[in-house]
């Protein structure tokens, strides 16, 4: 609605100027300001965009004018890793999802040429929220493969925009990646902080599901019915974890560039043990402040900022929660610096709480489809590694060291190495009650995890040849005949 | 067109067409954008098809008939400079590269495809031509239904154009004898730039509502929709003059079987 009045505004202002510019000359001083902003784009200096992949952003701009603004990007088809030992043909804007991330100033005109590889099989285009005219840019920049289309547009309105490809089927289109952020400055700028990351949020429908491996086609009816199998931040289960993670140190503040490609889900963006400080509401002006959890809509925006006060792992997740911790919408922002026991202590008591009718719970799985041709050890290891992250990760940590006082380590742990059936038994019933690990005793409760015999013994396998453990495979018939025995006594003492 | 087309046929006999490696194909209906139960149907007159894709060695045995059609010949309007950018020079002559000949030729303009099927009488089929062939399966005339067909087209579709496509007619052929029509390249068709789809996809349901009432993907509840969805978007992304390595064509003529 404000595009569309600015426009009309602005004709009648043009009109008024040309009709005051015949009549009196005294007018055009008063003016002069508005008509430096319009001259023709021949005259504003030429500058060649900068363009990053995500989580990186380009520098803030510091230039104080307009500029023409020159931007090459090409769209790519090309297989790439979606989780580990899953693979997805994505469809990209500069071969990564989400797609390079732009930053121009209000104002500022911007040429933009397009490319379609040669290799691509499908025709695509651009739609950029931050572009006002029909279809954002789409029809003017529809390209087979092999071409190359150019067009230009104003930066209206500042803000955090969306572009992503709307060729027929537009849902597949993005479905299958092609999405990114472009972000208009207000021509004031942002107010300075010390990081900028770049986070942006698609699901994806497979037909596998989830973690199943192998190359994974596009299931179009999943997507129909919104039933993604991955929801991931940066184009891939893992983007933003481990050494992937992005960093700040102890009392910056860090800026994240938010968007959701969708192209169904709408995000319920947390980082969990932060609150945001300030919220750019859907990317634009409106701010917000002291917010836990702010809305991402598909094809929608956020800029959050925020200082970290204390050190450690802060998750990013989508807040619809078993998107995080089953689909993949779960990333991690470490902070390193000194700890301030004032503002969060860390955890200063552990005592068993155990009412009566307590039992090992149980954490109800479907089936999954097991496999019948038998795998080698570092197949077992590579399939398993996901299983654990997946699964175990949360509890026993990246590096299998656990948690003090809390969850075991796994780590060159005495008490899995010496006894693998054992341990296939704690997988299949859960455990509790006092064990001792290492010299250290642990009393606390491990629900049965329930992995089918293929997961079981892949995890399992994994484990034993990482984390400084002895090594060693177990395989899915060891795992079956520990199903069929009945679980340990222990188990039941407390039943 | 087809009136000319029809009044050549007057002229000329059917058998010099070399029907032998064309496929007779009898009149019958189709739905564009198929499955989708509001969708028009067209019908379709009998005419003859070619087997296969037309292949490198044939290209370039018309090539040498008609030197203006030569690689460095051609002029800019009528094709890109990518023309048959995969042949190689040999003694002054640009030619297919050794191991190519059977494989579809490629890199071609709609202009030389045109010129290729005019030169034997032939003319490039027409959408609905081909649409109706493509949905035949080897048992079916319309085997659209059939478990596994959507799944091999969009299994191709998926597939980034990285390598040059395989030899023709390695496939099964579908029920009209006619092979490669799904899973080899894309084909040039006579009306390729008639389906009216802007690049504004979703704008599209206003341009021709009634052939395209899913395009604003309201109603495609089937994923063999989007197959055909793929194929619509890419004929209209097409200029005349553009080559493209995953883009080839085959020639259809009028007849009666």
């Amino acid at each position: 609605m404000g595009n569309f009045k600015m426009k009309v505004l602005v004709s009648m202002v043009s009109a008024a100027l040309a009709l005051a510019a015949c009549a009196q000359v005294t007018e055009k001083s008063a003016s002069a300001n508005k008509a430096s902003e319009t001259v023709s784009a021949s005259k504003l200096p030429v500058i060649q965009a900068v363009l990053t992949q995500a989580p990186n952003v380009p520098p803030p701009i510091t230039r104080k004018y307009a500029a023409k603004v020159v931007v090459h990007m090409e769209t790519q088809e090309k297989v790439m890793r979606m989780a580990d030992g899953v693979e997805y043909m994505y469809w990209t804007f500069g071969g990564q999802v989400p797609g390079q991330f732009m930053r121009i100033r209000e104002g500022d005109e911007v040429e933009f040429n397009l490319s379609n590889s040669p290799n691509s099989k499908m025709p695509h285009n651009i739609d950029l929220h931050a572009v006002t005219g029909p279809g954002g840019g789409a029809a003017s920049s529809f390209t087979a493969p092999g071409h190359t289309s150019t067009f230009s547009f104003k930066a209206l309105n500042p803000g955090l925009y969306v572009y992503h490809c709307a060729t027929a089927p537009v849902g597949m289109h993005i479905g299958n990646g092609m999405y990114g952020l472009i972000m208009v400055e207000p021509k004031e700028g942002l107010p300075k902080v010390d990081r900028e990351y770049y986070v942006m949020q698609g699901d994806f429908y497979t037909k596998g599901k989830y973690g199943e491996a192998g190359l994974q086609p596009f299931d179009m009816e999943k997507a129909i019915k919104e039933q993604p199998d991955y929801v991931v931040f940066n184009g891939s289960v893992g983007a933003l974890n481990g050494d992937k993670a992005i960093t700040a140190k102890v009392g910056e503040t860090v800026r994240l560039f938010v968007g959701n490609g969708g192209p169904n889900m709408v995000s319920s963006f947390h980082v969990i043990g932060e609150i945001f400080d300030r919220v750019y509401v859907e990317g634009g002006k409106l701010e917000n402040r002291n917010v836990q959890t702010t809305l991402v809509p598909a094809g929608g925006s956020a800029i959050t900022e925020f200082k970290v006060d204390v050190p450690g792992t802060f998750i990013i997740v989508d807040h619809s929660i078993f998107r995080a911790f089953n689909k993949g919408a779960l990333g991690m922002l470490k902070v390193n610096g000194p700890e301030d026991k004032i503002i969060y202590s860390g955890k200063q008591a552990d005592t068993v709480y155990l009412p009566e009718g307590s039992a090992t719970q149980s954490i109800a799985n479907p089936k999954s489809a097991e496999s019948t041709k038998p795998l080698t050890k570092d197949e077992q290891v590579a399939l398993g590694k996901n299983v654990f992250e997946n699964n175990c990760l949360a509890c026993h940590q990246a590096n299998g060291e656990g948690i003090p006082k809390a969850f075991p380590p796994l780590a060159k742990s005495d008490f899995l190495n010496a006894d693998h059936n054992r341990a296939i038994g704690i997988l299949l019933h859960g455990r509790s009650g006092p064990i001792k690990v290492n010299g250290e005793t642990y009393d606390s409760v491990m629900p049965a995890i329930a992995l089918n015999n293929d997961q079981i013994a892949n995890v399992l396998t994994y484990v034993l040849n990482s984390f400084g453990n002895n090594g060693g495979q177990v395989t899915p018939a060891q795992v079956e005949t520990q199903r069929k025995a009945a679980p340990p006594v222990a188990n039941n003492e407390h039943g | 067109m087809l009136r000319y087309c029809f009044a050549l046929m007057l002229i000329v006999s059917g058998n010099a067409w070399g029907q032998g490696d064309m496929a007779s194909i009898t009149a019958g209906e189709y739905r564009p954008l198929y499955l989708s139960a509001d969708s028009p149907v067209i019908s379709v007159q009998s005419f003859l098809l070619d087997k296969q894709p037309v292949t490198n060695q044939e290209f370039q045995s018309f090539v040498s008939q008609h030197p203006k059609w030569q690689r460095d010949a051609v002029p800019a309007l009528f094709a890109e400079k990518a023309y048959l950018s995969h042949w190689v020079e040999n003694a002054g002559q640009y030619g297919p590269q050794a191991g190519d000949a059977n494989k579809p030729v490629v890199f071609v303009s709609w202009y030389a495809a045109q010129a290729y099927c005019q030169a034997q009488n032939k003319r490039l089929p027409t959408v609905a031509e081909w649409e109706y062939v493509a949905q035949a399966s080897p048992s079916r005339i319309d085997g659209s239904q059939e478990k596994g067909y959507n799944q091999k087209i969009l299994d191709w579709y998926a597939k980034a154009a990285k390598q040059a496509p395989g030899e023709v007619a390695k496939d099964e052929p579908n029920y009209w004898g006619v092979h490669n029509m799904h899973g080899l390249i894309w084909e040039w068709s006579e009306d390729f730039n008639s389906s009216l789809i802007s690049g504004e996809s979703r704008d599209d349901s206003s341009v021709n509502k009634d052939l395209y009432c899913a395009s604003g993907s309201a109603g495609a509840i089937n994923p063999s929709d989007y197959a055909a969805f793929m194929r619509y978007g890419f004929r209209s992304s097409l200029g005349a003059k553009f080559t493209l390595n995953s883009l080839g064509f085959r020639c259809a003529a009028d007849g009666q079987p």
